[in-house]
């Protein structure tokens, strides 16, 4: 059996939620009978999140649609005595007319991804456009108005997207809830982990001048992770170090300097951006 | 014979229409409207016949009717005949209207209602849209984020979607480069602001009857004072109509020609047929009214800048893009991004299309640096060094990598040598020998906020990649720094850093993948700047091709008078001003000040608004409250969709309908004139019919019906509609474009759309500029300059005196020469209103184009897009606007995210939601501008405090530069601080803004 499967690649996305405005579109003023009541005006229940690292001229943006992750062990399905059902297709729909009044499967959603729709008083969540795909669309309206195909749509059994999962390395989002999402990241590690950067110069003949081509090498707890070189800028970049790690140290040498070394003393809860200056050796 | 002809046609005629009736339900509704007897007949009266029209029954009879209604007289029977044929060729229509070999006469509306409804005989028939296999219909539209798909059902809107081409629609191009194949996604994409039609066209902001203001007495006291805020109440069609022919009659007997002005906003609804430049301008002619006048704005700085340096006049002063999309893929390496954000502007109607391309950039680990007070949407999309530079200043940053260039010896000798002049003037000056002053890395340093080590490192960068510099939003110009009081100096620049590195080799150029794709640009479609309908041949580029493949009758407009819209105000309240106009042809025409008022003619005292908001896109636009509530507009009139900005201040307020409620038909992204080829940001040329896909709602009409209803009443009513509606225009204009060689016009109306195929890789542009760079003639599809604009021979250099790029411009020299704030040597003067004017007000305010409207369409009036984060914050219910401001001035100011804040000067005050983050440089703020809601109170000075966001309360109305008409809205300081008042009970002396539930309410 083939199930719904939704991947977000988080490197394409622009932010310029076209899946957000499409979704309300999809639902605005609109019942689709045994599927969803219409939408209250801009009420969401897909957004797409920022975050900002970085500092000073060394900063980054990533940004993460969100929405139900549809997932196999549903927990809202099982708070829902029957509100809630899983398609056999992996689709996970709120009944629009069992779930009235059930304000309490708000809070059913780990993700927290179900709304509450006041005017209709009903909860509602993004449930993968399921009156399209009956109908024969073959992507819902999310995934066909991305322009950069950020988000696309895997029809394929769980095999198959297992196979995916480790071939694309894709992620899913807490997966230590272990509910089994079937919305799958790519490239989204920066939106939850810190980097390291930073810019080198040193002082020459005519002032304080980029140093270009340094040798940068990370180590944590005295081994080294990763080693790099600084760009045209003087600028480097350790990526993906996880939130909360520590031991860090940073050593930058170049030809005609002496070596800097830099520990970094406190675990990483934001990303950290740093100024080496070498002196001449 | 031809007059037996005619006879037997004039028996059987009626005989037809009956039939017709029978099987065709838009001409038996249309038969049904009136009653008329409508008389044909040969001039010398030798063949006659009546029709009498009464409730949809027709009787007819030979000879002459004793009290016709409607007579059409014919010269012959030739005339005659060609004239009634089903389809008549409307250049014979129109040459038999011109020479009197037809003439039509009786009351204006039947003969209007008969003409149309002699269309209607074929245009009834036409089948529209494809119908769906869940009961829907599915039509097609067009808007200023791109193409759409309509679904609907039982009359109402389902939804709308972007259009995904099929197989039977033109294959797409791809491009080989670095070993890869690139080829666009087979979708035309579109906006975010595109998807939210359907929120606004059911908007309960939408202004739903004809209104007038309770104490608005058009016969008694008209209370202009009280514009803005009063309430209104509901009128009919016919007393709205009424009202307004009565007083431009009253207007032109009392004052004169041209006391009526039509003003409106830069940009409508995507169309060829209800454009400004097309139905209100035909509008404006006919009726003789004076129109706005414009100046280059978002283009200032290459219009009265850097046009100087290397021509372009026709283009506003901005590089072409021919050809560079696929340079950029295949040698390009690195693209510096100078005040340039295309993922926030689009290009320019580009929708999605360029995000792919630099997509592609990234794969190809093209290097991207981005020169902003922003780590703008582009950057934050994409990634790349980030030079914050203070706004204004931009200047100095280049004049100090031209400084490494030259003292390092890393720019184009052999280009300088051979396709430029004055460049050793211009090289004393980077080096201080003029003026004692090296513009180094250091200098600049303190002034722009960049540390010199940064500027020599993307000096040296620069020099040594093959470089794409991208300035403005489209990356060839538009938005940005050029809106500064630095804004010509800025672009200037861009063109001289361009030159400096051989312009045109290949990997060197302007762009950011945004233009220049292998579209076939041979294939002719109308851009909006033609005209559409319009008639008129001068102030559009109808001239160019509209007027020859689309024969209609030309409207020249009697009144020479122009309000300039940047001065709108000034003409009103002062009643002298004047401005230098925006005429591409050459480019001394820039020299030239055109005087408000022209000779001989009057001050305005009726203003006619079309459509828009334009608070939200005028500069210091509380000036427009004071010209609304001027002692001398006798009337107001707002045509206008939804409730917004303008309409508030009307004495009678008419619903316009939106584009989905009536026919027209465009070309995605297709603007023509100015923008010439601006398709070219488009993966696939694309030509939309715009069905009428639902019924006008409530009592709104097209703007279309409602001028020609106004000159109707006027006697005009024949001349304006030709005897069209607008689904007859849209056919005309289709049957003028080449798109009759790539679809019929029934199929088109079915499905919607035709896509045309690329270029085959063979026949591909030439790379804009690499016949300077290659001493050949001019070899792009680009039509200027005009034949004589050139220096040398036909098509042989450049625009410029010279014929090549001129450091210090000849037409400065001859036209400006003694100009302290646009000198021949293009110094850098500090703004005017910048960094170095700081006082009271600290903080340096930029508003881009903004991201997820376009202008202020699809802004506010419960749009979806009011639901983007990034877009406006709704806090207690209310969506505010949105400005950014760096963590440490927030800090600093006690401010966190998401607070309200009030942003002001002395010019206003406007409420709006704080984002805090590292993204914006320290001591800038980053806005949009153009928010659609106006919602403001005043206090007993008349000082505005607005919380819909419109950000140009606070901007300059000063002109960048003297002897130029260019706005700088860039330049502009402001102070932020926490808002904690209660809306309509905070200051003393503060009138509430009560009316807006009046006028609720009455709706």
């Amino acid at each position: 059996m083939k199930t719904w499967n939704l991947v977000i690649d988080s490197a394409k996305c622009t932010n310029c939620n076209n899946c957000v405005v499409a979704t309300l579109d999809e639902n605005l003023g609109n019942a689709f009978e045994g599927y969803s009541k219409p939408g209250a005006a801009n009420l969401k229940v897909l957004d797409v999140e920022r975050r900002v690292r970085g500092s000073g001229s060394m900063v980054d943006v990533q940004f993460l649609p969100k929405m139900c992750n549809h997932c196999a062990d549903a927990p809202c399905v099982k708070a829902a005595d029957g509100a809630i059902r899983q398609r056999a297709d992996g689709i996970v729909l709120i009944d629009p007319v069992k779930a009235i009044g059930r304000r309490d499967l708000v809070d059913a959603c780990p993700y927290g991804m179900i709304v509450w729709n006041e005017e209709q008083n009903v909860p509602q969540a993004w449930n993968f456009d399921a009156h399209l795909l009956d109908q024969g669309w073959d992507a819902p309206r999310c995934v066909q108005s991305c322009p950069t195909d950020a988000l696309t749509v895997v029809h394929a059994t769980d095999q198959e997207m297992r196979t995916k999962v480790v071939a694309d390395r894709l992620s899913v989002l807490r997966p230590e809830l272990e509910t089994g999402p079937r919305v799958y990241y790519k490239n989204a590690s920066r939106f939850f982990d810190q980097f390291i950067g930073g810019n080198v110069t040193r002082v020459g003949a005519d002032g304080v001048e980029n140093v270009a081509g340094a040798e940068v090498v990370l180590t944590r707890d005295g081994a080294v992770l990763s080693e790099t070189r600084t760009d045209d800028f003087g600028d480097f970049i350790f990526d993906d170090l996880p939130n909360g790690s520590g031991g860090y140290a940073v050593n930058v040498s170049c030809p005609e300097c002496a070596d800097e070394v830099v520990t970094i003393k406190s675990e990483l809860s934001e990303s950290i951006v740093l100024n080496v200056t070498l002196s001449a050796a | 014979m031809k007059k037996k002809m005619l006879s037997l046609l004039l028996v059987a005629l009626p005989k037809g229409m009956r039939l017709v009736a029978k099987i065709n339900p838009a001409f038996r509704e249309h038969l049904c409207r009136s009653n008329a007897t409508v008389q044909v007949r040969l001039t010398d009266n030798s063949a006659a016949h009546y029709f009498t029209i009464e409730d949809g029954k027709i009787r007819d009879g030979r000879g002459l009717h004793p009290k016709a209604d409607v007579d059409v007289a014919f010269l012959n029977a030739g005339v005659a005949l060609s004239f009634l044929k089903p389809s008549p060729d409307p250049a014979d229509v129109v040459h038999f209207v011109k020479n009197y070999q037809v003439e039509m006469s009786g009351d204006d509306a039947l003969t209007v209602w008969f003409a149309t409804l002699v269309k209607k005989v074929v245009s009834g028939m036409w089948k529209q849209g494809t119908k769906m296999p869940d009961g829907c219909v599915r039509f097609t539209t067009n808007t200023n984020g791109g193409p759409l798909f309509v679904y609907v059902k039982d009359g109402k809107i389902v939804r709308t979607a972007p259009i995904d081409f099929d197989d039977s629609d033109a294959e797409s191009w791809s491009i080989d480069a670095r070993g890869r194949t690139f080829t666009p996604k087979r979708q035309s994409t579109v906006n975010s602001h595109a998807l939210s039609l359907k929120s606004v066209v059911y908007s309960d902001r939408r202004v739903k009857y004809p209104m007038k203001r309770v104490d608005f007495d058009p016969n008694g006291e008209r209370n202009r004072q009280n514009r803005g805020k009063s309430g209104y109440e509901r009128i009919s069609w016919d007393e709205a109509l009424d009202i307004i022919a009565n007083e431009i009659r009253r207007q032109k007997a009392t004052y004169g020609p041209g006391s009526i002005t039509t003003l409106h906003g830069a940009h409508h609804q995507m169309g060829n047929i209800g454009y400004w430049l097309s139905a209100l301008m035909r509008f404006s002619n006919i009726l003789g009214a004076s129109m706005m006048s414009f100046s280059p704005i978002s283009w200032e700085g290459w219009y009265w800048g850097a046009q100087h340096h290397y021509g372009n006049s026709m283009r506003l002063g901005l590089p072409g893009a021919y050809g560079t999309m696929e340079d950029c893929l295949k040698e390009c390496e690195m693209i510096v991004f100078w005040s340039s954000d295309p993922e926030a502007t689009s290009g320019l109607y580009g929708g999605g299309e360029g995000s792919q391309r630099r997509l592609w950039a990234k794969d190809l680990d093209i290097d991207f640096v981005h020169i902003d007070p922003h780590y703008n949407a582009t950057a934050q999309a994409f990634g790349g060094k980030w030079l914050p530079v203070r706004p204004t200043t931009d200047s100095a940053l280049a004049h100090a990598i031209m400084y490494v260039w030259i003292t390092e010896d890393l720019y184009d000798k052999a280009f300088i040598d051979k396709c430029t002049t004055g460049f050793d003037e211009w090289r004393d000056h980077i080096l201080g020998k003029d003026d004692g002053v090296p513009k180094t890395p250091a200098w600049q340093e303190s002034e722009t906020g960049i540390a010199a080590k940064d500027v020599v490192s993307l000096a040296r960068k620069w020099a040594s990649k093959k470089t794409y510099l991208s300035a403005g939003g489209l990356g060839v110009g538009f938005g940005g720094a050029c809106r500064a009081a630095t804004g010509q100096q800025w672009a200037r620049n861009m063109v001289l850093l361009m030159t400096m590195q051989g312009w045109g080799k290949p990997g060197v150029n302007f762009g950011n993948l945004q233009c220049g794709a292998p579209v076939d640009l041979a294939q002719y479609f109308p851009g909006y700047a033609e005209g559409g309908i319009s008639g008129e041949l001068t102030k559009t580029a109808a001239a160019v091709h509209n007027y020859v493949r689309m024969p209609h009758v030309l409207t020249v407009n009697p009144v020479e008078q122009r309000v300039p819209s940047s001065f709108a105000p000034e003409a009103v309240t002062q009643g002298k001003t004047g401005a230098y106009d925006w005429d591409g042809f050459s480019m001394e025409a820039q020299f030239r000040l055109r005087p408000f008022p022209a000779p001989g003619h009057p001050n305005i005292h009726m203003i006619y608004q079309y459509g828009g908001s334009s608070f939200g896109t005028t500069m210091d636009s509380s000036r427009r409250v004071a010209m609304y509530r001027d002692p001398s507009i006798d009337l107001v009139v707002s045509q206008s969709i939804w409730d917004e900005g303008e309409a508030q201040f009307a004495d009678i307020i008419l619903p316009a309908c939106t584009v989905v409620e009536r026919a027209d038909i465009s070309e995605v992204s297709g603007c023509a004139a100015f923008a010439h080829h601006n398709q070219t940001q488009m993966n696939h040329r694309m030509v939309v019919m715009q069905h009428k896909c639902i019924e006008p709602l409530w009592e709104s009409k097209s703007d279309y019906r409602i001028f020609a209803d106004i000159l109707t009443r006027l006697g005009f009513g024949a001349m304006y509609t030709e005897g069209c509606d607008e689904l007859d225009w849209c056919k005309r204009i289709f049957d003028s474009s080449d798109m009759v060689n790539y679809t019929s016009w029934a199929k088109l109306l079915k499905k919607g759309y035709v896509v045309t195929p690329p270029q085959s890789p063979d026949a591909r542009d030439n790379v804009y500029m690499r016949w300077l760079h290659e001493g050949k003639k001019k070899n792009v599809p680009e039509p200027h300059p005009l034949p004589g604009g050139h220096s040398g021979n036909f098509l042989e250099g450049l625009q410029t005196q010279s014929g090549k790029i001129e450091f210090l411009p000849n037409s400065l020299k001859r036209g400006d020469p003694d100009n302290p704030e646009r000198p021949v040597l293009n110094r850098y003067i500090p703004a005017w209103e910048g960094r170095q004017s700081c006082g009271a007000y600290p903080l340096q305010l930029v508003s881009g184009h903004p991201r997820y409207s376009f202008h202020t369409h699809m802004d506010g009036k419960g749009s979806s897009i009011n639901a983007i984060a990034d877009h406006r914050v709704s806090i207690d219910g209310y969506a505010y606007w949105v400005v950014r401001m760096n963590s440490r001035d927030a800090e600093e100011r006690g401010l966190a995210q998401r607070d309200l804040v009030k942003v002001y000067n002395d010019r206003a005050g406007v409420i709006c939601a704080l984002d805090v983050s590292p993204l914006v440089a320290r001591g800038s703020i980053k806005t949009y501008e153009s928010s659609a809601e106006f919602d403001f109170i005043e206090d007993a000075d008349g000082k505005i405090l607005d919380r819909g966001g419109c950000i140009n309360l606070l901007t300059p109305s000063r002109t960048q530069a003297k002897n130029t008409t260019s706005i700088a809205p860039n330049s502009c300081l402001v102070e932020i601080e926490k808002w904690t008042g209660i809306w309509g009970q905070s200051d003393e002396n503060v009138e509430s803004g009560d009316r807006f539930s009046q006028v609720h309410e009455l709706q």
